[in-house]
Order: C-alpha cells, then sequence, then structure tokens
C-alpha cells in the first residue's frame, strides 16, 4: 500500500517536473535578449502590460513595439558602451499582479525605464512602487486623468514626478467623442454604459459632461460587470429608450458581447467606444453585429501616418507572431523617449546610480522627439502635448479611420 | 409589461444556466458532503472540448449543426466525465477520511490547476498551445430571434432552456425511480449505513460527480454558443452564481438547486430593471436575496434541517 502511494506520488512529481520544463522552455523563446555581452554594461527597460488574458492582443503589440525599439538602439548603438535589455512582465490586467511585477522591477537595479501599463488601473498601483526607485515610467496607454494631475480637478497635482505618457487622457478623449457624438452624429438621447473600473468610468463621466454642454442628454447611465457574459437585462432596460447612441466606456472583451447582444434584441443604435474597443477581436467575434459601430483612439491612424511606414515596415520585418495593435506605435515612441534619455545620461558612464536615474527623469521630462506618432514632448504634469485623435468607424468589417483632429 | 415578460425571459435563460452547473454542486455536497470548487472549471472544460471537437470536424459537417451539435456536446461530456473521475480519483478519494478543510482546499488548488491548464495548454484551431486570450466557438443553432408579441428570445435561447429543462427532469426521475438513484440517496443519508446494506459507496460517489460533471459539460457548449466565445476564466464567475444557486436552493437538495438557479437569475434581471442602480448592484441584490432566505430558512428555500456530521 505505502509503495503504491509512493510511486503516485514520484510520478505525480515527474509530471509536474515535465509541465515546469516546458513552460520554462517556452519562455525562454519568447524573450528576445539573451546572449551575453562581455565588455558593455547592461541597463534594462521594462514592460508591464497584459501578455496573458483577454487584453493580451493589445499586451503583446506593446512589448513586441519596446522590443523592437531596443533591438534597433543596439544596433545602431545608440547608448554607447551599454546594451540595453527587455524586461517584459505579464500584469494580466489586474491591479494586485501589476503591483507585484512593478516591485520586482523596481528590486532589479539594471531596470531604468518602464512601458507601460495599459490599464489605468493598474497604472495607479504601479506608480508609486516605480517612483520610490526613482524608475522612470511612460506609458503608451492610459488615459486616466488622477494619473497626472491628482483626484481634485480643481486643484491639478502631479502625484508622481517619474510619470509620463504619450497618450491623450479621458479628459479629452471622452469630450473629443462627445463632439464627434452631437455635431457628426447628430446624437441627442444617449445611453451610457461603462465596465466600473478607471478607464471606462473616467471616458463616461468626461463624455457625459462635454455631451450635456453640447445640448445632448443622457437617458441611462448603466454599468455592467467586467467578466459578465450575459447582458440581456441591461439591454431589455435601455431597448424602449429609443437612444441614438449607446457609449461604452470599457474594453473589447465586455463590448463585443454587449453589441452582438444588443443589435440581437433589436436595438439600432450603433456603439461608440474608447480605445479599449479598437481592436481587431471587436470585430471578429461581433462579426455583423459590429457594423456601425464607432471607437476613438489616441493619435492619427498608424497605417496612415507617414512618420510610421518606417515603424510598420519593421515591425512586419520582425516577424512578430502578434500584431502590433492599437498601442504598438505609442510604445515605440514611449520606447524611444526612454532610450533617448538614456542615450543623453548614460552614454560613457560606468555605472547605472540612483542619481543617474533622477536624471534620466529630469532627461524625459525635457524629451524633444519626432515620434512616429508625432511630436513627443511632455507638458508639466507629464502629459502629452501633442492632443491629435481619431474617430473610427467599423466598415465592412474593419475600422476605417473617418476623423481625425486635434482636440482644443 | 412587455419589458417585465421580456425581462423575466432574459431571467429564465439566465437561471437554467445557473440551475444546470448547480446540480453538480448539489449532488456532490448531497452525498459527501464536499463543496466542489473545482466544479466551475468541469463547466469551463466541457466548453473548450466541445470547441476542440468542432475544429477539427471536416467542413462538410461544420457547416450541417444538427449533425455537429451532438458530436460537440457528446465530445464536452466525455471529456467533462474523464477530468471530473480524475480529480474526484486523484484529488478528493485519498482525502476522504481527512477533515472537511482539506479537500475543500484542494477543490481551490484543483479549480487553479485546471484554470492554467487550458491557459497553457490547450490547443487552439490555429495550432498554437495555450487559450490565453478568449477563443471564439461556433454558433450551431441559427435563426433569427422568435417574436414573440414584442418579447424577442433568441433561438439558441430557447434550445438551452429546454435542454436545461429536460436534463433537470430526467436527472429527477432517475434519482426518484432507479436502483442506482435510491443507492445515491441512501449513501446521501448514511454512507456507513449503505454500505452495511451492500451499496458499493466508492462506485455511488463515482456515478454522482460523472452526472454532475456531464450536465456541467452541457452547460458549457450552450455557455459557449449564447456567447460565441470562451475564456479559461468562465469557470469561476459561472461556478460562483451556480453555488449561490445551490446554497439558495437549499444544498443536497437536487429540486432545490434547480429552484435556486431560476430565482437567482431572475433577481438579478429585475434588480436592474427596477431598482435605481440597478445594474451597478445587481451581484448585491442577488445576495442580499441569498441572505435574506438564510437568515428565514438557514438550509435554503427546500432544503431540509439535517444534523452537522462530524
Amino acid at each position: 500500500m505505502h509503495r503504491r502511494r509512493f510511486w503516485r506520488i514520484s510520478v505525480l512529481v515527474a509530471v509536474a517536473a515535465l509541465l515546469l520544463a516546458a513552460c520554462g522552455s517556452n519562455k525562454g523563446e519568447g524573450s528576445s535578449t539573451g546572449t551575453t555581452t562581455a565588455k558593455t554594461n547592461t541597463v534594462k527597460i521594462g514592460v508591464i502590460a497584459p501578455l496573458s488574458g483577454s487584453l493580451s492582443a493589445l499586451g503583446q503589440g506593446i512589448k513586441n513595439s519596446v522590443d523592437l525599439a531596443i533591438k534597433q538602439a543596439n544596433d545602431k548603438n545608440k547608448v554607447k558602451g551599454w546594451k540595453i535589455e527587455l524586461a517584459a512582465e505579464d500584469d494580466t490586467a489586474k491591479a494586485d499582479v501589476g503591483a507585484q511585477v512593478a516591485s520586482k522591477l523596481e528590486s532589479d537595479t539594471a531596470v531604468a525605464g518602464v512601458v507601460g501599463t495599459l490599464n489605468s488601473s493598474v497604472a495607479l498601483q504601479v506608480q508609486p512602487i516605480l517612483a520610490r526607485a526613482n524608475v522612470v515610467m511612460v506609458s503608451p496607454a492610459n488615459t486616466g486623468i488622477e494619473l497626472t494631475q491628482g483626484t481634485d480637478p480643481a486643484n491639478k497635482k502631479r502625484p508622481y514626478p517619474n510619470y509620463f505618457r504619450v497618450a491623450t487622457t479621458d479628459a479629452i478623449q471622452g469630450p473629443f467623442a462627445a463632439n464627434y457624438a452631437s455635431k457628426d452624429l447628430n446624437a441627442k438621447n444617449v445611453v451610457t454604459i461603462h465596465d466600473k473600473k478607471t478607464y471606462g468610468q473616467g471616458l463616461v463621466a468626461e463624455f457625459t459632461k462635454q455631451l450635456v454642454k453640447n445640448g445632448g442628454k443622457v437617458v441611462a447611465a448603466e454599468t455592467i460587470n467586467p467578466g459578465d457574459q450575459d447582458f440581456s437585462a441591461v439591454l431589455t432596460k435601455i431597448k424602449p429608450l429609443n437612444a441614438d447612441l449607446i457609449y461604452y466606456g470599457g474594453e473589447y472583451p465586455e463590448a463585443q458581447l454587449l453589441t452582438s447582444q444588443a443589435k440581437a434584441q433589436g436595438i439600432k443604435a450603433p456603439l461608440m467606444g474608447g480605445d479599449g474597443i479598437f481592436d481587431k477581436t471587436y470585430i471578429q467575434t461581433a462579426k455583423e453585429a459590429s457594423e456601425g459601430d464607432l471607437c476613438t483612439s489616441v493619435g492619427a491612424p498608424t497605417d496612415e501616418l507617414a512618420s510610421a511606414s518606417d515603424f510598420v515596415a519593421a515591425y512586419k520585418a520582425a516577424g512578430y507572431k502578434d500584431d502590433f495593435s492599437a498601442y504598438g506605435a505609442y510604445s515605440y515612441d514611449a520606447a524611444n523617449v526612454i532610450i533617448d534619455a538614456l542615450a543623453k545620461v548614460l552614454s560613457g558612464k560606468a555605472a547605472l546610480t540612483p542619481a543617474l536615474k533622477q536624471d534620466i527623469i529630469t532627461a524625459v521630462q525635457g524629451t524633444k522627439l519626432d515620434g512616429v506618432t508625432g511630436k513627443l514632448g511632455f507638458d508639466e504634469f507629464g502629459d502629452t502635448t501633442t492632443k491629435v485623435l481619431t474617430v473610427y468607424k467599423v466598415t465592412q468589417q474593419e475600422w476605417k479611420a473617418v476623423k481625425t483632429d486635434e482636440f482644443k | 409589461m412587455t419589458q417585465f415578460l421580456q425581462q423575466m425571459v432574459n431571467g429564465i435563460v439566465l437561471g437554467a444556466t445557473y440551475g444546470l452547473i448547480a446540480l453538480g454542486y448539489t449532488m456532490v455536497y448531497g452525498i459527501i458532503q464536499l463543496i466542489n470548487f473545482a466544479h466551475g472549471e468541469i463547466f469551463m472544460v466541457g466548453a473548450f472540448a466541445g470547441l476542440f471537437t468542432f475544429a477539427r470536424l471536416p467542413t462538410a459537417l461544420q457547416t450541417r449543426p444538427l449533425l455537429a451539435l451532438p458530436l460537440v456536446i457528446v465530445s464536452a461530456v466525455v471529456v467533462s466525465v474523464t477530468t471530473s473521475l480524475l480529480v474526484e480519483r486523484l484529488a478528493y478519494r485519498p482525502l476522504r477520511r481527512a477533515s472537511r478543510l482539506a479537500p475543500l482546499i484542494t477543490a481551490i488548488g484543483v479549480s487553479i490547476a485546471l484554470q492554467e491548464l487550458v491557459r497553457l495548454f490547450y490547443p487552439l484551431p490555429d495550432g498554437r498551445l495555450g487559450a490565453k486570450s478568449p477563443v471564439s466557438f461556433p454558433r450551431l443553432v441559427n435563426g433569427p430571434p422568435v417574436d414573440l408579441g414584442g418579447v424577442t428570445i433568441a433561438r439558441v435561447s430557447l434550445f438551452v432552456v429546454a435542454v436545461a429543462i429536460v436534463l433537470m427532469l430526467g436527472l429527477q426521475a432517475f434519482v426518484r425511480t432507479t436502483r442506482t438513484g435510491k443507492a445515491m440517496r441512501a449513501t446521501a443519508q448514511d454512507p456507513d449505513t449503505a454500505k452495511l446494506m451492500g451499496i458499493d459507496t466508492d462506485k455511488i460517489i463515482v456515478i454522482t460527480f460523472a452526472i454532475g460533471a456531464a450536465l456541467a459539460g452541457i452547460a458549457g457548449v450552450m455557455q459557449g454558443m449564447r456567447f460565441v466565445q470562451i475564456d479559461f476564466r468562465i469557470g469561476f464567475i459561472a461556478g460562483l452564481k451556480a453555488f449561490t444557486a445551490a446554497v439558495l436552493g437549499g444544498i443536497g437538495n437536487i429540486t432545490g438547486a434547480v429552484l435556486g438557479g431560476f430565482v437567482l437569475g431572475i433577481v438579478e434581471v429585475m434588480a436592474t430593471q427596477y431598482v435605481p442602480k440597478g445594474s451597478q448592484w445587481k451581484d448585491v441584490w442577488a445576495f442580499v436575496v441569498l441572505i435574506a432566505v438564510l437568515v428565514f430558512r438557514p438550509s435554503g428555500l427546500l432544503g431540509e434541517r439535517v444534523a452537522t456530521r462530524a
């Protein structure tokens, strides 16, 4: 009896060991930098993004684009005497996991900067941890206002001097969407739905303010839970309101089900969202139901920007498995902002000291670069100085840019 | 009025899935007093197994839902049942005589393990490994929604409710009338005496796990068809809701689990419609109802008072 149990346990252990080995080798393939360098110093740029889970399409695009920027910098030897490595961490789009991986990067003294996060809610947890170690953080995608301007809109105060973003905020994206809704779509009665996360809630709040200013009306303000799949109750409730538009604050995993179920219930109004729904997956899942739906995204369309064509070509040539997705170009720019600062501060230096990390932050603050998404620079809060946004519409099962404009 | 009826329909469809999963919780609890927290994952595994089969069918079959559907369901059931029996054999049976906390914690561990297995190693239709993001699921039951005087019901929803009701009634009949059903009831009442009477209780426990898993597997396919996407995390929320439904109805009681499922589904939907700020608080209302029921009927809507076993 005893022997049998022992045998069974050994089999279990063997299987577990095999599985672990398999995981390990997978990771090895995924990371880009592996070879050791003999003479040069190594500095790391971290990535914190959802590399698995429902938002991984966006997260992988972020990671690969940063990887591309690092490879190019190494090839051109941009930071003299230093080799840059990528340290990518998976936050699974959850704030607590984000805090854990941020601590991991904080404790790694070779990490000089971090590109991330995707989610504003995760960034809120990551900011203070990286700030402790003076690690500069540049987000390609965060739109939550409080990240740069604090919680009190009347008394703006930057919470962390190490935090920057190349994405525009909800304070601009929400009103931009509202202006499009009132002026271009002639939408008077709008239903808003959000997923109670920092991003969705902020977007809907700013959208609502501007819509009311434009003379529109929010006829129902509803919420859903992230992770829910059945939205029939909320949709039945709003159906008789005959709204002109459904404005959704949230991301595509819920939005694509919401729009499918809305159309199945016979709701004609299109769904409009922020950059969180701007992904191919949205159309692939919702199929015909997504036709005519709208979204806003930061910057001008990557494919149409002349400055971005080199990036698009290089990304394709690098042969990444996943698409660069909505934030690829921004992540590439964010990485280059950090690399540019590293080149200024670290070139010729022997070691990365805490004082130099402070200098890197100062260098990022003074960034003046021509990025693939436009001019890169930061105001006194760490927000981007470029405020261009684009409205996209699902036309024949594809996101087509319908209006690019600078928000004033 | 139309709106009330429409919400009622929404609630019933939602409740049918809850009920179908809740049966697995309640049956296992009835027999070995184990809250099988891995049950939600059995449901998830069923959905993924159905997709696995569908993706590998020849195109001629894929385009004929009526032929493909039975194959998808059968494969979901087979994989769900196999997984569940392996879990029972490897994780729960060795702990049968241990304190009741040990299998409970084990169940949570099994649940995480199954989620991660699917997340890392599920063979996607395009050949890659690991279902790290939501995967699309075929619709299978097509056609325009049925319109009954303003109340629209998607065909797939009709199908889901019909299947759920047939399965629930079938299970009732099985437990009430067959010899095995009788043995199950005897084991639930007193496993030691049942054993003395010549009932192979280990076999009965296995059968119970198998039936629960089969129902969960079918529910998994239904869920996939309704939402046309599945994800390795769907088991968690569905399992939590189904567990709530089982407790609401009186855990250990089969009719109770079904009733609990419908009550929970309808409460959630009605709270969204009729309570101000309802959509924000729908889960809160569901749990308020649960607590209210437990305050006045501690053993659930249909549960009987049972002495706790040592």
